[in-house]
């Protein structure tokens, strides 16, 4: 009887995740459906209490209350803009979870094991491990502990020969089931692998390289649930990981690239080629003059990128773009696919800030736009908006799609310095005629542009 | 569990999931991202049926981990997910 109410509440559980996903893809339900979720998670966590000849119970609530206490406490302090190395952090938690999970199931001496049941509980084992490593590494780099890409020398041979190594004590594994020195090993192995995969990889890839992990970690966790004959894990790992892979593939394809130029041609690391600039130097522009542009324009399009995350800058932008609505003018914002570091970062930061969706358009609904647009603002927008994308073959960024900035009357680019951006491409558009450079901190910049405006 | 209802249920879920995240509009990527990373929170039950089981000291330490890491995943996942999507219903009032 208490295994039927077990197994029922796991199923609940397992329909409850599907509905609140299915209701998180439309912006009117969304935030129901991560309730529903939450439930079904509840659920779960309390019914796998349930289970006969439970042991270590205080083990478990110790360990349960510290890991979410934790969790919780870091969730609710971190800014929005630093949400995407929060969500790589969790996500690597799962991960890490997944592959304990197969560790303590594999060095169980009293289990038979056959071998199907190896060979999943290694697999999941070996993906939760990659996706462990992995997301703290993509942690790191979004906190800016790691700021310098790291690549080695033959680093795409080293990274196969590790696969191969851990592939290898995998099979190894299979034969001889309760080696536990191997197992170590191949536990070391994996996690090195997820290790260096990550390093070479550059801040503007990591949306695609945090998605991949969400899924490889749905998938780790999937495998555990066959390992656990689980159907609940089962059932939501690899939902995640089946959409997580489309997503991946979506933010992958938004960049014109593969998933495969992503991850191993180290881009944005060996790239710092200065492509010459045909000697032309950026224009600077002092805040008022910028003010006035802006102030008698009719339209105004504000081009956000991962600067205007950065310096938090999003509610000063929405005041910027009321006083400006206050004069007659018509202010639109333009999202790259791409901008920040998370698909959606832009707007998820412009709704916080109390942007209506109205004045928000994606890249195919707003291009066409540009050429009767009388400014363009660009805050901390760089590769998105780089000309090069579409006219130099030789770049890599060539084929991107882009936001055509510079068919507007007039570009202002809010920059902090004169670098380039994260794929250390060198960008035309700073140069070009029609643009001037504002140079300053994101929100203070904007903080300047308001004050000139008001006292027009 | 028979391997070959196993292999159903992958099937059927990885259809479930395409289909979920196939008509998704741009704005709701990252919400829907962190909300998945929420549902792998799953791996929770897992840890805490491996603890609950485990016999050996090794066990114990990494069953333990496990848990530890599953709730991290499983609460920071439900929070990030919740704050950004309550962004989006607070300006609905707002407006």
């Amino acid at each position: 009887m208490l295994n039927t109410i077990v197994q029922f509440s796991f199923f609940l559980s397992a329909v409850l995740f599907i509905i609140g996903l299915k209701q998180m893809a439309s912006p009117k339900k969304a935030q129901k459906g991560i309730v529903w979720a939450g439930v079904g998670m509840l659920i779960a966590t309390l019914a796998s209490f349930l289970v006969p000849n439970l042991q270590n119970l205080s083990l478990i609530l110790i360990a349960l209350v510290s890991g979410s206490a934790l969790a919780y406490v870091s969730a609710k302090k971190v800014a929005m803009t630093d949400m995407p190395q929060m969500i790589a952090l969790y996500n690597g938690m799962g991960g890490g979870a997944a592959a304990a999970i197969a560790a303590v199931e594999l060095i169980n001496p009293i289990a038979e094991h056959s071998l199907i049941f190896t060979t999943i509980a290694l697999s999941g084992a070996m993906i939760g491990s990659v996706a462990f490593s992995g997301s703290i590494i993509a942690f790191a780099k979004l906190q800016g502990w790691q700021k310098k890409q790291v690549s080695l020398p033959a680093q795409n041979s080293l990274n196969a020969i590790l696969l191969i190594a851990t592939i290898v004590l995998a099979y190894k594994l299979v034969q001889i089931p309760d080696a536990t020195i191997i197992l170590t090993i191949f536990f070391v192995c994996a996690l090195v692998l997820g290790i260096m995969l990550t390093l070479p990889i550059g801040g503007a890839d990591m949306p695609v390289v945090i998605s991949l992990y969400n899924a490889l970690t749905g998938l780790a966790v999937g495998l555990e649930g066959f390992v656990l004959q689980n159907p609940a894990m089962m059932i939501a790992g690899i939902v995640v990981g089946a959409s997580g892979t489309l997503l991946t593939q979506l933010m992958a394809k938004a960049m014109n690239r593969s998933l495969f130029n992503v991850l191993f041609s180290n881009f944005g690391a060996t790239k710092s080629s200065d492509n010459n600039q045909d000697g032309k130097e950026m224009k600077a522009i002092e805040a008022s003059d910028a003010a006035v542009n802006m102030a008698y324009a009719n339209q105004v399009i504000i081009v956000p990128g991962y600067g205007m995350a950065a310096a938090a800058a999003q509610h000063k932008i929405w005041e910027l773009t009321q006083l400006l609505q206050q004069e007659g003018v018509t202010v639109k914002f333009a999202i790259h696919p791409v901008a920040g570091r998370m698909p959606g970062h832009m707007n998820v930061l412009l709704a916080e800030a109390g942007v209506p969706y109205e004045l928000i358009y994606d890249l195919e609904q707003i291009n066409a736009e540009f050429s009767n647009t009388d400014v363009s603002l660009i805050i901390g927008a760089n590769d998105t908006v780089n000309p090069a994308a579409e006219n130099d073959k030789d770049s890599p960024i060539y084929g991107m799609p882009i936001l055509k900035a510079q068919n507007s009357q007039n570009v202002i680019v809010i920059k902090r310095g004169k670098g380039t951006g994260f794929s250390g491409v060198q960008n035309e558009l700073f140069v070009a005629d029609n643009t001037k450079m504002l140079f300053g901190d994101g929100q203070k910049a904007v903080a300047d542009l308001i004050n000139a405006i008001k006292s027009l | 569990m028979e391997g070959f209802i196993a292999l159903y249920i992958f099937m059927l879920a990885a259809i479930a999931g395409y289909e979920i995240i196939s008509k998704v509009p741009v704005i709701l990527h990252t919400p829907l991202m962190s909300g998945s990373n929420f549902v792998h929170g799953i791996v929770l039950i897992g840890a805490i049926a491996v603890l609950a089981h485990a016999e050996s000291l090794t066990q114990q330490v990494i069953g333990f981990i496990a848990v530890f890491l599953g709730a991290g995943n499983a609460m920071g996942g439900f929070i990030a997910t919740d704050r950004m999507l309550s962004m989006f219903a607070d300006k609905k009032i707002k407006k």
